[in-house]
């Protein structure tokens, strides 16, 4: 070893030089005292130096030896992580991951969380919305739970406060072709009310949604759901009647004794015109108790909220390019009859939309508004979006929505809304 | 509230009670190289009908409603399995209301357990990679072998929802195989004198078809799966390309041709539609079909570009 042969020589020649410079300059017995304390001294740093240079050598053979052998592993071209061909002939059997006591974790739930970002600018003095949101995570926990039934739950986590949104039990093999759910859900009334935020294809709800069916919570209730297919040669119809305890969120329905249930009933038709061409409609009717009769927490007045609804949605979708275009166009009326105080209001709001997807990435779309409120028929609100989104890929999507609304105080709004979403986990169901 | 009640369970009741087929099986199949296979295996014995078109993509079913109702009266359900359907099935299938076919059912079939499955992930998988599935490339039905499988598959699920049929299913099955043997090695025969013909395809659809057929991918257009081309990684293809000699691009008939246009005319190379099922052009009537509609439109090309 040239390096350590080089160290030695120099500590050798130094040792020599030392003692007859010292001779040369000095004579006495201090001075012996002196040479014979340096001598140990650079005995004690050759032994070291000897030492740590041992370990160097060693060192260096080691990784001498080692290098060459491990050079082709990592010279080798092969993907870290899709190994081609991984399985043997004939050998289809799904990879366990994991083993032994592990593979109790098959058995759990597909488990997905999606972010829901959402900034509004702009000037709204009616509904204003903070700045800056993190408006909603919804964490879903959905699997089957034994060969009668599965179960989904979906749970949202405002900024502070976790809510039960949806959770039910969907029993699928009941006898006579009923669909039948036990649990908290979205009531079936409409189409709007059933979607969960991350699906809607705009940043916030219509003003029917808001004046008229709740808001953002909607009717959602905890209660019993059964749907059949009526069976007929023309096309898919689907009826559904749930019984809900009665309150929603939003004070839409308040059930005050154990008797004021809410009721749901809807209608679903659906027939493919053509092969790319579809068209969705339905009717619903809705019935609670409301709070406005509610004194002193007790229900003097005992009022009824009555809900009607009318929707329809076409989709157009060629099969060959379906990832690159669509259209759809939505719609939604509602009629809402409700007692109170003073007599009974009755409102109506609609909303108008169209949805174009112009790439594989990109959708553009338009939304019209209007809506009276529920509590005074008189004072009517209406507005105007236009929305654009892309999708980086399957599991996010980035929102910008300019909407203008002109309220009944005679206060309009123009605000920019921008969304995130992302989702990470399960892959879940295309919305439809 | 009484007449509401009374409204909410006359409505839930209403109408007739389900007609279900007592001769016939019904199978409904997710795409239309299993219906193909069914039928073969099936004959007369069984009505069959596919969910998605051949020339669509089958990770982007829309789950309608009017699947609803054919899975309502099916017998049995095929599908093609590692999650090709995952966006689109589930809901249907809970929604069917028919728990023959709900996973794990008498009537549910997953062709890909016995088929040789491609590209299953090793180690750490995350969505960087783009829509990876995570059991493994769902298109394997693109290999004749695997063909045989599924086939086989179908024969013993329809003996066992029909015993008396079994040896009717079993004939069929053996006459089927048959011809797909012949099929095969007059296939294999074609593309023989082309082995190691270095392609590239827009989606990793067709690691089963390259393998038993001899081609070798060395590239995609898309950066990664699920993920449509990007300009950086098109000239990185582009570049390869020029550098390995690639005269062939191969796309699937419901991708964008635009960026695979631009790389055929950057690189010199041919740019085939390459249908990778039943039904994605009109010539591939059937699964014998498809295969011979694609190596014969394959081995054309090569000859044509020289890319051999």
């Amino acid at each position: 070893m040239q390096v350590s042969s080089v160290v030695r020589a120099s500590v050798v020649l130094g040792l020599l030089v030392l003692p007859v410079g010292a001779n040369a300059q000095t004579r006495g017995d201090g001075l012996q005292q002196q040479i014979e304390q340096l001598r140990t001294e650079m005995d004690a740093l050759r032994h070291d130096y000897e030492a740590r240079l041992a370990a160097l050598e060693a060192k260096l053979a080691e990784v001498q030896s080692t290098a060459p052998a491990a050079t082709p592993p990592a010279a080798a071209p092969a993907p870290p992580t899709t190994a081609q061909a991984a399985a043997p002939e004939g050998q289809g059997t799904l990879p366990v991951y994991g083993a032994g006591a592990l593979g109790s974790k098959i058995f759990n739930p597909d488990i997905a969380v999606i972010g829901d970002f959402l900034g509004t600018g702009g000037r709204n003095l009616v509904a204003p919305a903070p700045a800056l949101a993190m408006h909603e995570s919804e964490a879903s926990f959905q699997a089957i739970v034994d060969p009668y039934a599965r179960a989904d739950f979906f749970l949202s986590f405002g900024e502070s406060g976790v809510d039960l949104e949806e959770g039910f039990l969907t029993l699928t093999s009941l006898p006579g072709g009923l669909l039948t759910r036990v649990g908290k859900m979205k009531a079936a009334f409409g189409k709007v009310n059933t979607l969960h935020n991350h699906v809607l294809p705009w940043a916030d709800r219509p003003l029917v949604t808001e004046n008229l069916v709740g808001g953002e919570e909607g009717l959602s209730d905890a209660g019993i759901s059964v749907a059949r297919l009526i069976p007929n040669p023309w096309l898919f119809l689907e009826v559904t009647g749930q019984v809900l305890r009665g309150d929603s969120e939003a004070d839409l329905f308040r059930s005050s004794r154990r008797g004021d249930l809410s009721y749901v009933g809807h209608l679903r038709a659906f027939q493919d015109l053509s092969e790319s061409t579809n068209i969705d409609l339905g009717v619903s009717y809705s019935r609670g108790h409301n709070a406005a009769g509610i004194v002193d927490g007790t229900d003097i007045g005992r009022f009824t909220t009555e809900l009607f609804g009318v929707n329809g949605t076409v989709r157009w979708r060629p099969l060959r390019r379906a990832i690159y275009r669509s259209f759809i166009g939505r719609t939604e009326l509602v009629w809402s009859r409700r007692q109170q105080f003073g007599g009974r209001q009755d409102a109506m709001g609609y909303f108008l939309s169209g949805d174009y997807q112009l790439a594989r990435r990109w959708f553009g779309g338009v939304r019209y508004d209007r809506s009276e409120r529920a509590d005074d028929a008189t004072l009517f609100d209406r507005g105007g979006s236009v929305v654009v989104t892309y999708w980086p890929s399957e599991f996010s999507q980035v929102r910008g929505q300019y909407r203008h609304t002109r309220y009944a105080e005679d206060s309009a709004a123009n605000e920019l809304l921008f969304q995130f979403l992302f989702s990470i986990g399960a892959h879940g169901a295309h919305p439809f | 509230m009484k007449r509401a009640l009374a409204l909410v369970f006359l409505s839930t009741w209403l109408a007739a009670p389900d007609v279900l087929a007592q001769g016939k099986l019904t199978i409904i199949t997710t795409t239309e190289d299993l219906a193909s296979l069914a039928r073969e295996v099936g004959g007369d014995r069984v009505g069959v009908e596919a969910l998605a078109r051949g020339y669509q993509d089958p990770h982007f079913v829309e789950a309608k409603p009017s699947f609803i109702l054919k899975l309502q009266k099916a017998d049995v359900l095929v599908a093609i399995g590692r999650e090709l359907e995952i966006g689109w099935l589930p809901p249907l299938i809970t929604q069917s209301r028919n728990a023959k076919i709900q996973p794990g059912g008498p009537g549910y079939l997953d062709g890909s357990l016995t088929a040789q499955i491609l590209d299953i992930p090793q180690g750490q998988i995350t969505r960087a990679m783009g829509d990876v599935h995570p059991l493994g490339n769902p298109h394997y039905w693109l290999d004749p072998e695997n063909g045989k499988r599924i086939a086989k598959a179908l024969a013993g699920k329809f003996s066992e929802l029909r015993p008396n049929d079994r040896s009717y299913f079993e004939q069929r099955l053996a006459g089927f195989v048959t011809r797909l043997d012949e099929a095969e090695k007059r296939w294999l025969a074609i593309m023989a004198p082309f082995k190691g013909t270095k392609v590239v395809t827009y989606h990793r659809s067709f690691p089963n078809f390259a393998e038993r057929f001899g081609l070798d991918i060395v590239g995609y257009v898309e950066p990664r799966p699920g993920i449509p081309p990007t300009p950086q990684h098109t000239l990185d293809l582009i570049r390869e390309m020029k550098r390995l000699n690639v005269k062939l691009v191969l796309i699937e008939p419901y991708f964008d041709s635009k960026t695979p246009n631009a790389i055929g005319r950057a690189t010199g190379a041919e740019v085939l539609v390459l249908p990778p099922s039943v039904g994605g052009v009109k010539e591939a009537g059937d699964y014998l079909a498809l295969f011979d509609y694609d190596v014969n439109l394959l081995a054309s090309a090569i000859r044509k570009t020289g890319a051999h």
